[in-house]
C-alpha cells in the first residue's frame, strides 16, 4: 500500500497528473471564474400558503432558467436558494435572517403573505437587504415598510380593487352587497371597494363579514338585502366550495342577483370542480388570464410553457394540479426587474445593494414582452409599488373568459409615501 | 453555591457566544434567549406548579401588544413598553388565573384553551387597531439603546432580560415559595390540609408566570420590529410546552436547554425537508420513551441529583 503521509515522488506525480486531468475535464468554463449572483427567495412551501408555494417555486425556477440560459445577470451565472417561511411570519423573520447572513444572498424576494411580509420587511431593512414581495398587499405602498422593500412584480389590492368598480357598476349593476372575511385582507376590499363604487355613482349596500373560523355560511346569507344588484365575494381557503354550494342552495333556480367575485378564493382551484356549477355565468377578477385566450400574444405563450401550465390553466404534467395563475407571473416578473435593475446598478456584490434600489426606483414603465408577460406596467419609484392592467372574465362552460381590461390608470391613487427620500 | 456557580457559569458562556458566534447564529441566539424566557414562564407554571395550560399564548401576546400599542398610539418610548409588556403579560395571567383556577386538569386546559382563542379573535376583531393577522410595524431596535447598533441593542436586551429572568426563577424555586409549588404539584390536597391556601398559591404561580410571558412577548415584539395576531395562535401555547417537555420540565436551566434544541432542530431539519414538524415530532416521541424527564430532567435523575 503506497504510504500517503510521505508519498514517493512517483505517486505525487501521478497525483498531479489526475488533478491536472480533472481541472481541464470539469465543465467550468460556461461561467469563466464568476461567481453566482444568489438571490434568496422566501418561500411559502408550507402552511397555509402551500398551494401558492408550490407554484411560486415553479414559476422561478423557469424564470432562473430563462435568465440563465440568456447569460445570466452582469454575465454572471445566477442561482436561488429556497427556504421555506412555513407561511408564518416569524418564521419569515428567521428566514430572511438565514438567506442574508447564513446563505449570503444578494437579495431576498418572493412572498405573497401579508403578514409574512410585514414581519419580515423590518428586519430585512436592518440588514439593508433588498426585499422584493410579490404580495398583492396595500402595504408597500402604503409606508407602512422601509425603502428596502419593493412590489414591482405585482398591482396592489387597493389597485385592483378600485379598478374593477366602473365596469361593476356600469355593468352588472349599482347596488352592491359585499361578503368578505373579517380580518385585513378583508378590510382591504371593503374600503376601497365601497370608495370606489361611491365614486362611480353606485352604493355598496351592504358589508357582510364572515369571522375566520366560520364553516357555514347558511346564517349570513338571508343578510343579503333582496335589493342587491350585485353580489361581490371574497372568500379564502376551502371555506369558498362551501360558500358556492351554499349560495346556490339559497337562491336555487330563481332570480339571483349578478354575481363578482375575486378570483383569490378559486386559485388552484378547478372553476369546472362539482359543487361550483353555480358560478356558471358568474364574473371574476383576474390579474393574469388562466384560460388561454385567444388573442394570447407570443410572450403569454411563452411563458405559459415555461412555467408548464396548458392551455385551460393546469400543470402540464397533471390536469387537475390547477396552477394560481393570477398571482405566479408576480415572481417571473420580479424577476426580470432585478436582472433589469442590477445591470442598471452595475451589481457586483453586497456592496451595491444600495444602488441597486435606487436603480429600481429610477424605473418608470415596464413592457409588455417575454419579461412582462403578464403585460405592460407602470413603476412608481416613490410608493416603490408597480401598476398593471387588470381583466375581468365570466365563466363559461366552467372556463373563465375574458370579457374586459381595465386601463392601468383605472387602479393608480394618490401617493401615501415617498421611500426614495428616506435614508437607506 | 454549587447551583449558582453553575447558573453563573451557563451566562458566562452565552456572553461569550453572543460576542462570537457568527451574525446569523448570534441572532438566533438573541431569538432563542427571548423564547427561553417565555419557556421558563411556562415551567414556572407547569413544570414546577403542575398547571398545564394550553393558554399561554394569550400571556405573549398580551406582551406583545402590551407593548406595541402603547409605542404606536400613545409614541411611549420602547424601555417603558417593554415594562408595559411585562405588566400585562401578568394582569391577563390573574385575571385568567382568577377564572380558569376554579378547573384543575383537563378542564384547566380547556378553559385556558379558550382564553386564549378568544384573545387571539379580540385581536382579529379589534383589528383597525390592532392590525389583526397583517400586524404592526414597530420601530427598529437600534431605538432601544440608542448609540448602539440594532444588533447589539437586541443581544444587550435579550441577554439581559434571560439573565434576569433565570437568576430570578432560580431564586424563586429555591425560596419558600418555590417549594410550596412543588408541594402543590405533588399532592394538593396535602398541602391544603398542612394550612396551604393553594388557590392562591396557584394564582401567584400563573401571574408569575404571565409576567415572564408578557416580557418575552414584549422584547420578541420590539427587538424584532413586529406585532400580529398570529403570535395568539395555539402554536404559541403549544410550543412553549413542548421547550419545557424537551428540556426538561421542572429545571431551571431546561427551558433554555428544550428552545434552543427545538430552534436547530426545525432550522436544520428545514435545509433537508418540508417536514420540519415531523422532526420535531419524532424527537418528542423519542424522548418521552428515552428519557420522560426532558434532558436535564433525565440527567438529574442519574447523575446531578443537586440540579435545581
Amino acid at each position: 500500500m503506497t504510504n500517503l503521509i510521505t508519498p514517493t515522488r512517483r505517486t505525487l506525480l501521478k497525483g498531479m497528473g489526475a488533478g491536472l486531468l480533472a481541472s481541464a475535464a470539469l465543465p467550468g468554463h460556461v461561467w469563466g471564474q464568476a461567481a453566482p449572483i444568489k438571490l434568496g427567495f422566501q418561500l411559502h412551501r408550507t402552511g397555509i400558503g402551500a398551494a401558492y408555494g408550490r407554484w411560486y417555486e415553479r414559476t422561478a425556477q423557469a424564470a432562473l432558467k430563462v435568465v440563465n440560459d440568456a447569460g445570466g445577470i452582469n454575465g454572471r451565472p445566477v442561482e436561488i436558494v429556497f427556504e421555506d417561511d412555513a407561511t408564518d411570519p416569524k418564521r419569515g423573520a428567521e428566514v430572511v435572517e438565514k438567506l442574508a447572513s447564513q446563505a449570503g444572498c444578494d437579495l431576498i424576494f418572493g412572498p405573497l403573505f401579508s403578514h409574512v411580509v410585514i414581519g419580515s420587511a423590518p428586519r430585512a431593512g436592518e440588514l439593508k437587504i433588498p426585499y422584493l414581495v410579490c404580495s398583492e398587499g396595500y402595504h408597500v405602498a402604503s409606508g407602512m415598510l422601509n425603502r428596502w422593500t419593493m412590489q414591482p412584480g405585482i398591482t396592489d389590492v387597493r389597485a385592483q380593487v378600485s379598478s374593477m368598480a366602473p365596469w361593476v357598476t356600469q355593468n352588472l349593476g349599482k347596488k352592491v352587497t359585499m361578503v368578505y372575511p373579517d380580518y385585513a385582507f378583508g378590510y382591504d376590499h371593503r374600503d376601497f371597494f365601497t370608495e370606489a363604487v361611491k365614486a362611480q355613482g353606485g352604493e355598496v349596500i351592504a358589508q357582510i363579514a364572515i369571522p375566520p373560523t366560520e364553516t357555514t355560511f347558511t346564517r349570513y346569507l338571508p343578510q343579503i338585502p333582496t335589493e342587491t344588484e350585485v353580489l361581490y365575494h371574497v372568500m379564502v381557503g376551502p371555506a369558498v366550495l362551501t360558500f358556492v354550494k351554499e349560495l346556490g342552495d339559497f337562491y336555487g333556480s330563481g332570480a339571483r342577483p349578478q354575481i363578482f367575485g375575486f378570483i383569490d378564493s378559486l386559485e388552484a382551484v378547478d372553476t369546472a370542480s362539482p359543487g361550483l356549477e353555480f358560478l356558471e355565468g358568474t364574473h371574476f377578477w383576474e390579474a393574469h388570464n388562466r384560460v388561454k385566450q385567444a388573442d394570447a400574444s407570443e410572450a403569454e405563450t411563452f411563458y405559459r410553457a415555461a412555467v408548464g401550465v396548458d392551455d385551460n390553466g393546469a400543470s402540464v404534467s397533471d390536469a387537475a394540479d390547477v396552477a394560481t395563475y393570477s398571482h405566479m407571473f408576480s415572481v417571473w416578473e420580479t424577476l426580470s426587474v432585478i436582472k433589469k435593475g442590477m445591470e442598471a446598478a452595475g451589481y457586483q456584490g453586497p456592496a451595491d445593494r444600495q444602488k441597486f434600489v435606487e436603480a429600481v426606483e429610477a424605473m418608470t414603465t415596464f413592457d409588455a414582452g417575454q419579461d412582462h408577460p403578464q403585460g405592460a406596467k407602470v413603476f412608481n419609484g416613490k410608493t416603490h409599488q408597480v401598476f398593471g392592467h387588470q381583466f375581468i372574465s365570466k365563466v363559461e362552460g366552467g372556463k373563465l373568459m375574458r370579457v374586459h381590461q381595465t386601463a392601468i390608470e383605472d387602479g393608480q391613487y394618490a401617493d401615501a409615501v415617498d421611500y426614495s427620500t428616506q435614508s437607506f | 453555591m454549587r447551583i449558582w456557580t453553575l447558573h453563573l457559569f451557563t451566562l458566562a458562556v452565552l456572553a461569550v457566544l453572543l460576542a462570537t458566534l457568527p451574525p446569523y447564529h448570534a441572532t438566533n441566539l438573541a431569538r432563542i434567549l427571548v423564547l427561553a424566557v417565555f419557556a421558563i414562564g411556562y415551567n414556572l407554571a407547569f413544570g414546577y406548579t403542575g398547571l398545564l395550560s394550553l393558554g399561554h399564548a394569550l400571556f405573549f401576546a398580551a406582551g406583545v401588544y402590551g407593548a406595541a400599542l402603547p409605542i404606536t398610539y400613545l409614541g411611549l418610548p420602547q424601555l417603558p413598553a417593554l415594562v408595559a409588556g411585562l405588566l400585562a403579560g401578568g394582569l391577563v395571567a390573574g385575571v385568567t388565573g382568577l377564572l380558569a383556577l376554579r378547573t384543575a386538569g383537563v378542564s384547566f386546559m380547556i378553559v385556558t384553551l379558550m382564553f386564549a382563542q378568544a384573545g387571539y379573535l379580540t385581536l382579529l376583531y379589534f383589528g383597525p387597531v390592532t392590525g389583526g393577522d397583517e400586524g404592526l410595524v414597530l420601530p427598529d431596535a437600534a431605538a432601544l439603546l440608542p448609540g448602539l447598533s440594532a444588533d447589539v441593542a437586541r443581544a444587550t436586551i435579550a441577554y439581559a432580560l434571560f439573565s434576569a429572568a433565570l437568576l430570578s426563577s432560580l431564586a424563586l424555586v429555591q425560596s419558600r415559595l418555590g417549594r410550596t409549588l412543588v408541594a402543590i404539584r405533588e399532592n394538593e390536597d396535602r398541602s391544603r390540609m398542612l394550612g396551604y391556601n393553594t388557590f392562591a398559591v396557584k394564582l401567584t404561580a400563573l401571574v408569575l408566570s404571565g409576567l415572564f410571558s408578557g416580557a418575552a412577548g414584549a422584547a420578541y415584539a420590539l427587538l424584532f420590529g413586529y406585532a400580529g395576531a398570529s403570535f395568539a395562535t395555539i402554536q404559541y401555547s403549544i410550543l412553549p410546552m413542548l421547550w419545557v417537555l424537551m428540556g426538561g420540565a421542572g429545571t431551571v436551566l431546561g427551558p433554555l436547554v428544550g428552545t434552543a434544541a427545538m430552534f436547530y432542530l426545525v432550522d436544520i431539519a428545514g435545509s433537508y425537508t418540508t417536514a420540519t414538524l415531523l422532526f420535531v415530532g419524532v424527537a418528542l416521541v423519542l424522548l418521552i420513551l428515552f428519557a420522560p424527564k426532558g434532558i436535564l430532567g433525565t440527567i438529574r435523575e442519574r447523575w446531578l441529583t443537586w440540579l435545581p
